[in-house]
């Protein structure tokens, strides 16, 4: 029975840590591209979500059951084979049932395909763990996602259009109270509601990872392109660095703790030589 | 040819890739604390930008259009891209050492880039034709390049300024990326005036 108990909040952890601590977006820093090109309003902003959580939820689903059968060295191929068919099958749906979403989201749609988050998710997570558990995390992954793109095209929207969800606010527009300021829903815009979302997330999660540095370990682990499979392919290793930085220094300490060790090894090794 | 040349400069200046159609994000803000990195990076991503081109637009007019497969892009192009890389890689490494080492560490950071596959889905969506494609890209390329060597300029500076806390590590990077994309707004209307 307490077994049983354990799994469920197991179950329930993998689900809800996508929302804000282990956020994609926001503090993972992942999937960058389209969070930005496509939250000039807060309904493109969900319908990327959205899309991005179906493609998500059921590639995780296949990689998971296919995990034992796929060999090591071409998984990445085979990751972004089942990615992809599935992005297709979205581009169909969009195409027949939303065709003003699949307007909108433009190229971001089949961009999908490379979205760090699927294949870190599918890298980092999917690989290792049962079907369910999976579906569960790709699920909860997207719905931070969503969350995250919805709150930025949210305020762009507001301060850009001055509307909410395209609903027009009565005093705002041309020869009325208040003027939209444009420049919220044009690409800089983007940047710099990204760049504020993002300081507000990390401060939220810095006074909790610094009460749960376990917490903040797994993070940092999960982290931008670290876990993402394509570390070596992605560039962002940096950037994953940097963005482990500002979500607390025990994260970082910890990782150089463990790294400590081999590394000393090797200068030893080294001055001996 | 004046269209060709207005193309190529309204990618670089006006619709640049970085900072007005927002590809290839990941690796503008991964590798563009050091000017070495950002260069080596920008001239791959030019490289494998052209080579592409030259590899997907064939296939797509001669090879999924004929056959009814156009919806297929999608999934050929990434398992192009990476393939042909890879073997540019090789063959790099073989026969030009010196090119190998300017930008080989950063082939393979590329394959699965999004500027690279956007840049190959707007050259199709837009029904450009070969040269033209072969322009765009190119001057994607090169309007990349123009981002990460302007910025890497920024953040130099900003390395030695001293933001708000909670506004420290990516926070200030994005919002001076912001403002860097607003000096390209000053390039709008000039391209169709400068021939």
């Amino acid at each position: 029975m307490s077994e049983l108990k354990k799994e469920k909040t197991s179950y329930l952890k993998e689900f809800t840590k996508g929302i804000l601590q282990q956020n994609p977006l926001l503090v993972l820093v992942l999937g960058t591209c389209p969070s930005l090109a496509v939250t000039t309003s807060l309904i493109n902003g969900l319908g990327m979500g959205l899309a991005a959580t179906f493609v998500l939820a059921l590639s995780n689903l296949v990689i998971s059951l296919i995990r034992n059968f796929i060999p090591d060295k071409v998984r990445i191929p085979c990751y972004i084979t089942v990615i992809a068919s599935f992005v297709t099958i979205l581009q169909f749906l969009l195409q027949a049932y939303v065709p003003s979403l699949n307007d909108a989201l433009g190229i971001f749609l089949p961009l999908i395909t490379v979205n760090c988050i699927i294949l870190g998710r599918a890298e980092a997570f999917a690989s290792k763990h049962k079907p369910l558990v999976s579906v569960l995390d790709g699920i909860g992954m997207g719905l931070g996602f969503t969350l995250a793109l919805v709150l930025m095209g949210g305020i762009r929207e507001l301060l850009g259009a001055g509307s909410i969800a395209g609903w027009k606010l009565p005093f705002v527009g041309p020869g009325k109270a208040l003027q939209p300021i444009l420049i919220f829903i044009m690409p800089p815009g983007g940047f710099i509601v990204f760049g504020l979302v993002m300081a507000i997330a990390l401060a939220l999660t810095r006074k909790f990872y610094q009460r749960r540095p376990d917490a903040a370990l797994a993070a940092a682990e999960a982290g931008g392109c670290v876990a993402c499979g394509m570390q070596s392919a992605c560039a962002a290793g940096k950037l994953a660095e940097s963005a482990a930085e500002p979500a607390g220094n025990l994260a970082e300490a910890a990782v150089a703790r463990r790294e400590t060790p081999p590394a000393q090894a090797v200068a030893e090794k080294g001055a001996q030589a | 040819m004046k269209a060709l040349f207005m193309i190529l400069f309204s990618v670089i200046l006006v619709d640049n890739l970085v900072l007005s159609k927002f590809l290839g994000i990941c690796s503008y803000l991964g590798l563009s604390k050091n000017l070495k990195n950002a260069m080596g990076m920008s001239v791959a991503v030019t490289f494998v930008m052209l080579i592409a081109t030259l590899c997907t637009w064939p296939i797509h007019y001669y090879l999924l259009l004929p056959l009814g497969l156009g919806y297929l892009d999608n999934l050929v192009f990434i398992l192009v891209i990476a393939s042909v890389v890879q073997v540019i890689e090789a063959i790099i490494h073989k026969s030009i050492p010196p090119l190998y080492r300017a930008m080989g560490i950063y082939l393979p950071l590329i394959t699965t880039n999004c500027a690279i596959l956007g840049i190959m889905f707007v050259n199709i969506n837009e029904s450009y034709n070969f040269m033209t494609s072969i322009f765009n890209s190119v001057g994607a390329g090169l309007g990349y390049m123009l981002a990460m060597f302007l910025f890497n300029g920024v953040r130099t500076k900003m390395e030695e300024s001293n933001p708000p806390k909670f506004l420290q590590g990516l926070p200030i990077t994005l919002i001076a990326s912001g403002l860097v994309s607003v000096s390209f707004f000053g390039f709008k209307g000039m391209v169709q005036n400068l021939f």
